[in-house]
Formats: C-alpha cells, structure tokens, sequence
C-alpha cells in the first residue's frame, strides 16, 4: 500500500469511503516502519499488538464522518508518557520504564481515535539539538543518513519526513520541534506556551516546554493541534483560551493580503548560512508577491537568547530531573552501600552526558551566592526578550526567518562541541523564552538538504502563522519533495 | 554576668483539608502505607501539581487570625534537596513571598502582657515518612502533599515561658480558626525551636542551637530552660556555644548533642514554574474575614466583663473553640455562667478526659446542660441529683424528662415537708434534747433522718430552714 503522499483528509476519506481499513492502514504502517526504519533509526519502540487491536476496534464502530483522526496512525515523541508503553526519554534512567497514565496529549488523540504505532527517538530528555545524545539509538536523517536529523525530536521528524507516519507529537523546550522540522523537510509547530497541557510531557524546563505536531503539510498540522490543544484541569499553565479549528480556513480563500510581516535584522546576520539566508528572502518575496508586506525590523537582545536559556532551561531541568533518584522507578545502581551511593551511583550511571552537563550547570545557576548573577539576572533578560518580540508584533502580524543557520550537519561533527550546538539554537530559543507560537515549514534547499523557515506569532495566534504557512504552500512546491529511502514509495 | 535569652520558633500546622494541596489524594490517617497516593504524590515522570484552593484559603485565615499582612501577590518555590521520603526531590514551599508576614500574637506571663512578632507565614507542602525495620528502609507516601502552614516568630521571645505562652496563643488563636486541629500529640502542630544568649548589653545575638523532639508545650519549655542554662554556663566559663542541634531527652530533661551544623545547607530555592502566581483579591480576604470566628481574647474579655466569670475561668473555656462555643450556648439558652463555666472546667471535662474524647463527639449538648442547669437553680433538683443528670445527659437524655422518669424531682414545699419533719422530731426526743443542750451535731442526724424519709428529695435548704424553726421554739 502506497499512502506516502497522502494527507489527513484523504486518509480519513479512504476509511469512511472503507477503500481501506484502520488495520490495514496501521499494518501498512508497521510494515513501512520495519523496512525503513533499519536506516534512519527513527523508532525507540513499537506498540504493534495494542496498536492493531485498537484498529480493529476503530473498523468494528466504524469511522464517521465527524472522526477526522480516527483509525490514522500517530507517533510519539518518547518523552510523552504512554500509558503501558514503554517510555523512555532516550535515558537509561528510564530504560524499560512503563507509565501507568496517559498524558493528556496522548489521551486526546486516544479520543480522537488515532493509532498510537510507536515512540520516536530524542536527545535524552530532550537535551540536544541533534538527536545523538539519546541513550539509545542514533537516528538518521531522513534525506541524508549522514547527516543529523535535528533534535531533539529527531525521531518524529524523520519519521514524518521518510513516510513512516503521516503525523508525530513533538516537544519543544528551545527549538525541539521546529529544527528538526527544517532539518527533515516538514511542518512542525511550537505552539503558544499554555496551549497544550504539559501534563504526562517529562520535564525538562518547565516554563518553555510545549508540545506540538509535525507532519508533511500546514493543514495537517493544524488538524492535529486542534485535536490535543486546550484548557487541562491537571496543568494550571494551561491556558483557557478557546481553540479555534485551526484547519477550517486553510482552504483556496486564504490570503496574506494587508498582513505586515517583520523580518528581524538579527536573523539574516554573520553565521547563517548563505544558501538559508537565500532561502528566506526569497520567501520573503512570494508573500510581497502576494500582497503582504515584509519590513526589517529588530530583536536587539536576541543575542542573549541562549545565554539566558540555558541558564533558565538548565535551573529548571537540574530540579525537575532530581525525582530520577533510583528510590521508586527507573535505574538504580547496583553495588550501593547507603542512601547517598543509591544516589550518586543510580544517577552517574543512570544519566549520560549532556543531562549531567546541564544538570551541573543549574545546580551552579541556583546556587546561594550566584543565584542572583545567574538564574535572576537570565530571567531578567527573558523579560527583555519578550518586550522585544512585544514591540515587533505590536504593528507586525506575525515575524518571519529561518528556523536554523544552517541544514542539517554531519553525524558527529557538533557533539564533541556544545557551545556550537547551543548556538545552532539562537534563532527558535527565544520564541520559547518569550513563550510565543512557532511554525516551522519547508522553505527550500541547500545542497540536497531541505532548509526550513520559521513565522513566530502574536500569543494564541496560531491561525495567523497557519494561514501564512498554508498561503506559503500553495504558492511553493518544497513541501511535495520527498527523501527517497526505498520501502515506502 | 547577667544575660538575656532569645527564642526562636518554627511552628509546622497541619490543615484539615479533604484533599492534598497539589494533588487530589485525600488526606486522612491511619490508612495502609501508599494507600492515600497517586501519580503526583509519586513524583512519576511527567506529572504537575495543581494547587488546592482550600489551602491558599487556609494560609489567608491564618494570616487574618495572627494579625500578619496578607501578601496578595504570592507564589510558590521549589526547595530542593534529596530524601527518600521527598519524591520530587523537592519540596513546593514559599520562600521569598509568603502568604502572610509581620503578625503577632498578646502572650500573658503571670499577668504581664506582651506582643511577639511573627515575621511570616508560608503553605507548603509535607513530606513521606521513612521507617526502618531490620534490614530495610520503607517509604510511606501518605503524608506526602498533606498540606501545612509554617509559622516562624520575630526573635521577641525572652523567655521559656514565653515560649510557652506563646505556643498557647498561636495554638488557640489556629484553633479557633478551625484550620487545624494544632494537636501536638497528633502531629497536626509541630514545633522546632532554637535558642541564644548574650550577655546584657551585647548588640550581637548569640549563637543559637537547635533542640529537637519537643512533643509538648512542657517539653518545648523545659528543654529551653535546661539549654538556657546549659548555654550561660558555657558563657561563664569563658566558653563558646556551638552552632549545633540537640535532642531533649524527656527522662532526664538535658539536652543531647545531636550534630554539630557546619555552614548552611542550599536549598537552591527558585520559583516554582509549574504553578502561576497567586493573585489574591480584596473581595477574597474580606470575605474570609467576614466569616472569622470570635478570637479566643476577645472571647475572655466578653466573658469576664459581661458575664462576670473570673480570668482563671475565661482562660479554661477558651481552651478550644468548641469549649467556647458550647458555653456560648449553653448561656444563651439562660444557663447561669458561672455555673455553666464550673460543670464546663469540671464534670465535663473529667469525662472528656475519662473517654479521651473531643467535646464534640460526645452526645453532649448546651442544650441538655443548660436544662440541668437551669432545674438546679430553679431548686427543682439538688447538686447532689445533678450527678444522676449529669451522667444521663452525657448519654443523650433530657434533663427535664429524665428527672420526672427517675423521680428526682426535689421536695422543696414547705407544705409537704413540714409533716415529716414533725414525724422525726417526735420519733427523736433525745436529739432536741441534745439540741437544746448546745450540741450542734444533733442537727445533722435529724437532717439524715428526714433525707432518709423522703428517699434524699427533700431540698437541703427548706429542710434546715424548717428545722431550725421547729427546734428554735
């Protein structure tokens, strides 16, 4: 079965027009999965008996109508707990760890009737930008496995690039979505923080964690969003504005006509890659075609971006990953002699490298004596950045750049070197920091590499940067070229 | 040398609350171990807390009760440090804005009154409990989220005894509020102290120690008195008081070195980034302190200058708030006080002791008390039948009924007296005689006889009244 190049809505059409069943679609799904995944490693697990038995349960009632993501497989970042399915965050700590909740994410795409095939690989909890830090397994890029797929949720970005599933739940702390998004050549959305419920999401730093979608095209994301967005009674950072449909006006009427977009300055300096920088101007030029206009405005402190988030990020993550203690779940060491050696030992062991790194350096950040140097003064800077995205988006409908400075680089080339990886996130950092929505979408290529870009929008406007993105589409062939890696097409 | 003494008091409540203060468990005692847990209270990957409304509503009565400053603009932290019983690794408290700050509370040390300080109040939330057996640690999560209100002094308290009067106040005042039941048997008030001295005249504190396992008010104050002692002591012979904490030990009443504290531990506090700030409107608060019950000061005030109890008495019936309020009952339903306030301090309180029961769940009731009451002084009843009522009351019954049941109904007519007073007189000549021959006692046997004939009905009062006349002529 060939369902490559199909969307959401066709998909949906085929089940109600019963063209195909949800288990035969799931199986395809496996099948495709289990012939391409042995190169690009995008799966950590596969939930293969209860996935095919809620499909036959899906076929059994029937698809209606009114059920646009029933019986369509899903696939999940592996720091989004599952309950029954292993749930990992691509940390030994958590090695065969299974849930006995779902997160709320994931429950309402249960609701919504999707097919939950498997848990897609990441940097251990979410910590890279490059998906190698995961404990596990080193996932490929889609388009070219010696390249990197982006991080962290390099697992579900390659897995919606390489056909393996039509869409995958993401999360994004400082880019996490969106780069690898623009690594693999799909759609990927940090939406507004309070959005999504965080509740069942591992934390990592909780006042910048969202979750969102990836998938092949604007409207598909937008119907996913739709589905797991929301007011969450178990989240009190959930916010209870109303969702719209965000799919309902991607349709031949919408137009980016009238709308200022504002294109930083900051974004197109020195270390953004030329072939990226073409990219964007050039996008730049099919919404002035279009009747939008695009000014060069500015984000001054953009700067300290990074320097602020990983002082924020890190603080919250050296707390939040403290429960992973050896007492009650996951890894614990074995040879231990007291209390403080279950400790020390469960956790030298336990987490890898880069999870050690930026638990040390929040632990030094919230210190008593540089607490006020570092985690305070960083959050100062946060509020600096927001009023710079405040002032922008005060006469600009949405702002405009790359996701990235560059596409995606070698295997191995950026992970002895976390400065330079860190720097890879100067451009989508601050979009968390400021906790605003973020959409990430083909934009062009650069040497066989998709390159992505970016619109960063107004809080809880995530139907503005849908309908540029879906204007931005239609206009554009990028998103309707594939990787080719055999199996699928 | 002369040196003055400052006391320093953490006080830990514990909240009645239903429900854990960031999660739905319910809080109650006695349950399996892990029985009253969930994911939240596990500290599972993933999870958030959620903040019980009834909790910041709590911190802000208890704010009101201790006269403190309601922080309207409050938010919780993180403090973060390891232990099993500790799920998260840290524990959800507020460090920088706590609900309420710059309380006090009167104290009264043999009739001297005095305002100490209280610097702030916070909720925050209680840890697990560890126990150990044999080889083996166990961890209890139940406690684990119940929800408490630390309550730490200014350095005002001079004294152990002020120590003491100062639990009591904060204790009653807690009490009143119905927050907590501030038990510290129960563990529902815990206390930990610490305590300096200097000499008379030095600008500088001294150095404090920390004393632990003080489980009463009594122990809190003999401890302190043995520690301040102790530190003098160190001071006269030109020593220097450690920086240490140590344990009482209620047997010989010392204290015990327990560890010496070498630099202060980093909790690493930040704001917790799970829950939003607290906004906390003016409507709120007024609300809450509309619905403030009648503090226990204002009560014995009432009562001493109203309706007439003595100081002693007051302080006895504003123990608790239910002691109070069933005096205010029992007096409203036209009780004598001060025969309210004794069978309140007495009778009743004996058998609350007897049965190790709260007032509450006894079937005792003002208005049953009151009734008993009433019968005395209107002479229908003695005190010495009241016994009988007393007990049945305590049984449920109704006094009025019971008397007319048990025919306890006191003879108090002259008319119906008069006869078998004669009748004893008549049968005891050599009793008049003895009368008559200035022998006092021979009153009592004659009033023995006629209690005697009418089955201890008779009233005592009418009954000597009526004789004295009859042997007087």
């Amino acid at each position: 079965m060939n369902y490559f190049k199909q969307d959401l809505a066709s998909l949906h059409a085929d089940l109600v027009a019963k063209k195909m069943s949800s288990q035969e679609l799931t199986q395809a799904t496996f099948d495709n999965i289990k012939a391409t995944d042995p190169k690009i490693d995008a799966f950590l697990a596969l939930n293969e008996d209860a996935a095919l038995e809620q499909a036959a349960k899906i076929d059994a009632a029937g698809i209606k109508d009114d059920q646009p993501l029933a019986g369509i497989p899903v696939a999940i970042k592996d720091n989004i707990v599952t309950k029954g399915l292993t749930t990992t965050a691509a940390s030994k700590i958590l090695a065969n760890f299974k849930p006995v909740y779902d997160a709320t994410a994931t429950q309402k795409l249960a609701d919504a009737q999707m097919v939950t095939v498997g848990k897609t690989n990441l940097d251990e909890f979410a910590m890279g930008g490059s998906t190698e830090t995961s404990a596990f397994k080193q996932t490929k890029n889609a388009w070219d496995q010696t390249k990197v797929p982006g991080g962290s949720s390099g697992g579900s970005a390659a897995a919606v690039a390489s056909g393996q599933v039509v869409a995958a739940l993401g999360t994004d702390t400082g880019g996490s979505i969106r780069q690898p998004a623009s690594f693999n050549g799909v759609v990927g959305m940090k939406p507004t923080y309070g959005r999504v419920s965080r509740w069942g999401l591992i934390a990592f730093g909780s006042s910048l964690d969202q979750i969102g979608p990836l998938t092949r095209g604007v409207k598909d994301n937008a119907t996913i969003l739709s589905a797991i967005a929301g007011h969450d009674d178990h989240d009190l950072t959930s916010s209870d504005q109303a969702v719209p449909d965000f799919a309902r006006d991607l349709n031949d009427a919408a137009s980016v006509k009238g709308l200022r977009i504002g294109l930083p300055k900051e974004f197109l300096a020195d270390g953004v890659d030329a072939d990226v920088k073409a990219a964007i101007l050039a996008a730049a030029d099919t919404y002035r075609k279009l009747g939008a206009t695009v000014d060069e405005v500015s984000l001054p402190h953009n700067k300290y971006g990074v320097a602020a988030y990983y002082i924020i990020a890190s603080s919250e993550a050296s707390s939040n990953l403290q429960r992973f203690d050896g007492i009650r779940y996951g890894y614990r060491a074995q040879d231990v002699k007291n209390l403080e050696d279950v400790y020390v030992k469960s956790r030298s062991e336990g987490f890898g490298d880069e999870v050690k790194r930026r638990i040390m350096l929040g632990t030094f950040s919230l210190s008593a004596g540089f607490y006020d140097a570092y985690f305070l003064k960083a959050a100062k800077v946060r509020t600096v950045i927001i009023n710079d995205f405040k002032a922008v988006l005060k006469d600009h409908d949405f702002i405009m750049g790359p996701v990235a400075p560059t596409p995606a680089f070698d295997l191995g080339a950026e992970l002895q070197d976390p400065i330079t990886m860190y720097m890879n996130d100067i451009l989508t950092i601050p979009v968390n920091l400021a906790g605003l929505p973020g959409l990430s979408l083909p934009a062009g290529f650069s040497h066989n590499l998709p390159v992505g870009m970016q619109l960063i929008g107004r809080p809880f406007d995530e139907s503005t940067l849908y309908k540029a993105g879906y204007v931005f589409e239609q206009n554009t062939d990028f998103h309707l070229q594939v990787p080719t890696l055999g199996g699928q097409n | 040398m002369n040196f003055e003494t400052t006391i320093g008091l953490e006080v830990h409540i514990e909240l009645k609350t239903n429900s854990k203060i960031f999660s739905p468990s319910p809080v109650a005692y006695g349950a399996d171990p892990n029985a009253n847990t969930n994911v939240i209270d596990w500290g599972y990957p993933g999870v958030l807390p959620t903040t019980n409304k009834g909790v910041v509503a709590d911190g802000i009565i208890a704010a009101l009760a201790l006269h403190a400053t309601v922080e309207k603009h409050t938010h919780f932290d993180r403090k973060n440090y390891f232990y099993p019983d500790n799920p998260k690794a840290y524990q959800i408290t507020q460090s920088d804005k706590p609900i309420g700050h710059d309380g006090w509370v009167e104290i009264d040390v043999d009739g001297v009154k005095k305002k100490i300080g209280i610097s702030e109040m916070h909720i925050e939330e209680d840890a697990g409990k560890n126990t150990h057996e044999r080889d083996y640690s166990y961890v209890d999560l139940n406690r684990q989220g119940t929800p408490l209100i630390e309550i730490v002094s200014k350095p005002d308290i001079a004294s152990p005894a002020e120590a003491y009067a100062y639990l009591e106040a904060l204790r009653q005042r807690i009490q009143f509020t119905g927050i907590s039941d501030v038990k510290m048997e129960e563990g529902s008030m815990r206390v930990d102290v610490n305590i300096s001295v200097r000499p008379v005249g030095q600008e500088k504190f001294g150095t404090k120690t920390e004393l632990k396992n003080l489980n009463s008010f009594n122990y809190v104050q003999r401890g302190l008195e043995y520690e301040e002692k102790r530190q003098q002591q160190v001071l006269m012979s030109g020593g220097a008081v450690q920086q240490e904490t140590r344990r009482f030990d209620e047997k010989t009443g010392e204290t015990i070195l327990m560890r010496v504290k070498a630099g202060a531990d980093d909790y690493r506090y930040f704001p917790e980034p799970d829950l939003p700030a607290l906004n906390i409107s003016d409507d709120w608060i007024k609300e809450l302190n509309d619905a403030m019950p009648e503090m226990p000061t204002k009560r014995r005030e009432r009562y001493v200058n109203e309706l007439g109890l003595t100081d002693y008495d007051a302080m006895v019936i504003t123990q608790t708030k239910e002691m109070s309020d069933f005096f205010d009952a029992t007096v409203a339903l036209k009780a004598d006080p001060k025969m309210a306030a004794n069978y309140l301090q007495g009778d009743v309180n004996a058998y609350l002791n007897d049965n190790h029961v709260d007032l509450q769940a006894t079937q005792l009731t003002p208005a049953n008390l009151a009734g008993m009451i009433n019968l005395i002084t209107d002479g229908t009843i003695s005190s010495k039948m009241a016994k009988k009522v007393f007990k049945a009351i305590t049984n449920g019954e109704e006094p009025k009924a019971f008397v007319e049941k048990h025919g306890l109904v006191q003879l108090s007519d002259p008319a119906k007296l008069q006869p078998i007073i004669d009748d004893v007189l008549q049968a005891n000549p050599q009793s008049i005689e003895d009368f008559n021959n200035g022998k006092k006692r021979a009153v009592g046997f004659l009033v023995g006889q006629i209690m005697k004939q009418t089955h201890g009905q008779a009233n005592p009062q009418v009954v000597n009244k009526l004789l004295m006349t009859a042997l007087q002529q």
